[in-house]
């Protein structure tokens, strides 16, 4: 409606490379593969140095309930196994591999017997994937939901609202059948009735692609969704697609739906027919220092650095990598950092946009709230941040930002916010965590002088 | 390879800056402040002068006592100084204006934190300033070329009350030797009497067309601002072409177009910004039908910047998926 006025903002789309096919980059000479590129538990190194290692042998394996396993993703000689800092700000045990050159695939890699739901499961636990839309959550954690009748639709996000990043429409045009045999494998086994595809309207040949594919399937609903950012935040698009409104706290699963992003779902079905884990990844290279943008297939665990210089850019003219793409990529001081299994682009960006804008100060014009998806205060986040406000931030419901960057994007002040609610939500969780606390330590108290009382009666 | 920068995302930033917003914002103004000039002489640009160059040194010489960043560049000293000398005569002694423009920047803004934190519309709370402290000149009707020799059209009805509540003097006084549809067309172009930036009415619209396509205002505000000023007088008067000519009369434009649209004192959500120009336009016509001063405009905004906290409050929107806060 005109006056509601829906969050989000209008970003340069820069979609320059979603007409050209990815290319497979040469085997690196040596990757770097963390233990941890999920959300949850690291996994647990089961190699060490000196062991020769294929294409698709298991490296690491699941050390709990939320884990997922790494596999090598060259053939060659472990060389060590050290800790690293990886983008994401995380010191974890990585292993380094070596390369022979060979890129010799594990003799053991065939299909799993996947015949039921239980066999499913296990299968995407084993394949290694993760949510490769960027969150890195472990998919068959998600998908394990017992029940299967919860779920009432599932949604897949091909929405791919990022500037630059061409990853997942290039799934959608190269590997299209894959797409076709995910949503298969999720529909007999999931026992799902209903599938929409949301793709957002600046991809008008992924749409028609994903419409001829899908042509005869009626559970199968392709829909175009405005190209408004952030289209692709996972409550957004359950709420644009099914009109559903996750409550805050709750998980889609709780009205019934399930999200999965497309590059993961052809990614499962890759795995199911052919039995090799998640060892590569296709990977968008773009930015303002890229003089020639391209998707690139790179094993995981390749440096930024090897990437980049496949992809001719000149090192003079880089200021800034990102992992991921402008809006909630995340910056990196090291040009050795590996590619993530969640890595789906890579910006790289000249001198003038590397460059944060001087933060001025806040004029009041509200755009940060009227732009924020999540429809939060935004404005009203720094004052009591400042002044150690806990209880106010949690009253604003700062914990429900998602960090989607609408707001320092619009502020014509050029304010940090992002960085504001970060540092709130920070505040707010240890805020909470005290809380917790004394409440248990006033009970504890309470138990004790009960104890005591019924002593001396 | 260069020492590689790290920063929180977003990497991206919109264009838009306070500084290009307030060029948007002076653009804007530049057709009305064009045809001030032309309307009423050359004088009036010695007062426009004199309101953005004391706004500008005021600025500087408080961010300079304040130990505070000069903020000169931002351009919003000029808007508010620019502003105000439009909404004053063009036969305002020069050094009231002076008075004004400092007293808007320093007392109103400046003290209050500087940009974004004054509660109320600084340009207006300077011209209500000039208006209470030197009474006659501002609200008062002195028309300098011959050409235009008539008393501001609210100032007649001030002075006739009785007689325009009839519906006959105030467009016979009005008209002069030309007919009745004229008469709105002089209201429309602004050939009348009236404070240099106020009377044409074309020229603001402009200004407010400009700045809708720029996206540095919504158009609820105004909007709702000028209804409610033409359907009030209309229900009172019950005259079409007199509510035409109430709404084009005094500064309902100028104040709906770029006052009542000022970021920091009026609300932000849009439900907002509908309640605020409905309740400036009320007002507005409260104070013109039954008050005493000839001009509500001013003090509709001011009163109504007083209560955008709370406005802000009751428009709130509950977070997405969360309960109301």
């Amino acid at each position: 409606m005109f006056l509601t006025g829906k969050g989000g903002v209008h970003v340069p789309h820069n979609k320059n490379t979603a007409g050209l096919p990815a290319v497979r980059m040469p085997a690196p000479s040596c990757v770097v593969l963390p233990t941890s590129m999920h959300i949850g538990k690291p996994a647990n190194p089961v190699v060490k140095p000196k062991d020769h290692v294929n294409v698709g042998t298991l490296i690491a394996e699941s050390s709990g309930p939320v884990s997922s396993p790494v596999y090598s993703s060259i053939s060659g000689e472990v060389t060590k196994i050290d800790t690293i800092l990886t983008a994401g700000g995380t010191f974890v045990p990585a292993i380094f591999i070596q390369s022979d050159g060979q890129m010799t695939v594990d003799e053991s890699i065939c299909p799993p017997v996947v015949n039921d739901y239980a066999s499913f499961i296990e299968a995407v636990r084993q394949s290694g994937i993760v949510g490769l839309g960027g969150a890195g959550f472990p998919t068959a954690v998600k998908l394990d939901v017992k029940d299967t009748s919860r779920i009432k639709e599932l949604v897949i996000n091909a929405a791919e609202c990022e500037p630059y990043i061409t990853s997942d429409t290039r799934t959608m045009l190269d590997d299209a059948d894959d797409v076709k045999a995910g949503i298969e494998l999720f529909e007999k086994y999931l026992d799902i009735k209903k599938v929409i595809i949301g793709i957002e309207s600046n991809k008008p040949d992924a749409i028609r692609r994903m419409k001829a594919v899908f042509a005869n399937d009626d559970a199968v609903t392709v829909m175009t969704l405005p190209g408004i950012y952030p289209q692709g935040a996972e409550k957004i698009i359950i709420k644009n697609t099914t009109g559903k409104t996750v409550p805050a706290g709750k998980l889609p699963i709780d009205v019934g739906s399930l999200v999965c992003n497309v590059t993961t779902i052809a990614a499962i079905a890759r795995y199911i027919k052919t039995g090799m884990p998640l060892v590569e990844k296709c990977v968008t290279v773009d930015g303002t220092a890229v003089s020639d943008p391209k998707n690139v297939i790179v094993p995981i665990g390749t440096s930024v650095k090897e990437l980049i210089s496949f992809c001719n850019i000149k090192e003079d003219d880089i200021y800034k990598i990102l992992f991921g793409g402008p809006m909630m990529g995340i910056s990196t001081p090291d040009p050795e950092a590996p590619i993530l299994k969640n890595t789906n682009a890579i910006t790289v960006m000249g001198l003038k946009e590397a460059t944060q804008p001087k933060a001025t100060q806040c004029i009041h014009c509200g755009k940060c709230a009227t732009h924020c998806p999540m429809n939060l205060t935004t404005f009203a986040f720094g004052r009591a941040y400042e002044r150690n406000d806990a209880e106010e931030l949690q009253r604003l419901r700062v914990d429900l930002c998602v960090e989607c960057g609408c707001c320092s994007f619009i502020c014509p002040a050029k304010r940090p916010l992002v960085e504001i609610n970060k540092l709130s939500k920070a505040m707010l969780r240890s805020y909470q965590a005290k809380q917790k606390q004394i409440a248990a330590e006033k009970e504890a108290q309470k138990a004790a002088e009960a104890a005591k009382e019924a002593k001396k009666a | 390879m260069n020492r590689l920068n790290i920063s929180v995302s977003p990497h991206f930033h919109a264009k838009a800056t306070t500084r290009s917003i307030m060029l948007d914002v002076i653009i804007a103004l530049l057709p009305t402040t064009i045809a001030g000039v032309w309307i009423y002489g050359l004088r009036s640009l010695a007062v426009l002068a004199v309101g953005i160059g004391s706004a500008v040194i005021a600025e500087f010489i408080f961010n300079l006592i304040a130990k505070k960043p000069c903020t000169v560049g931002d351009l919003s000293a000029v808007v508010t100084g620019l502003l105000l000398a439009l909404s004053v005569h063009s036969n305002m002694p020069l050094w009231q204006v002076a008075i004004g423009a400092a007293f808007a920047i320093v007392i109103v803004k400046g003290v209050f934190g500087g940009i974004g934190q004054n509660f109320a519309n600084p340009a207006i709370t300077g011209r209500l300033l000039m208006a209470v402290s030197f009474g006659e000149m501002a609200k008062a009707a002195f028309p300098v070329a011959d050409t235009v020799s008539k008393a501001t059209p609210l100032a007649v009805l001030e002075s006739n009350k009785m007689m325009f509540e009839n519906g006959v003097y105030f467009i016979k006084n009005w008209k002069g030797d030309i007919t009745g549809q004229t008469d709105l067309l002089s209201l429309f172009l602004g050939t009348r009497g009236g404070a240099i930036g106020e009377s044409c009415t074309v020229a603001l619209i402009i200004g407010c067309i400009y700045l809708l396509a720029r996206k540095v205002i919504t158009w609820q505000t105004p909007v709702s601002f000028i209804l409610t000023v033409f359907v009030l007088s209309l229900i009172y008067t019950k005259d079409f072409n007199m509510a035409l000519a109430y709404t084009m009369a005094g500064g309902v434009f100028i104040g709906a177009i770029f006052m009542a649209t000022d970021y920091a004192t009026t609300p932000y959500r849009p439900w907002g910004k509908v309640i605020f120009g409905i309740c400036c336009g009320a007002i507005t016509v409260l104070i013109r039908f039954w008050g005493n001063l000839p001009e509500g405009v001013s003090f509709s905004i001011l009163f109504m910047n007083l209560l955008t906290p709370y406005i802000d409050k009751w428009t709130s929107k509950k977070p997405f998926g969360g309960e109301k806060q």
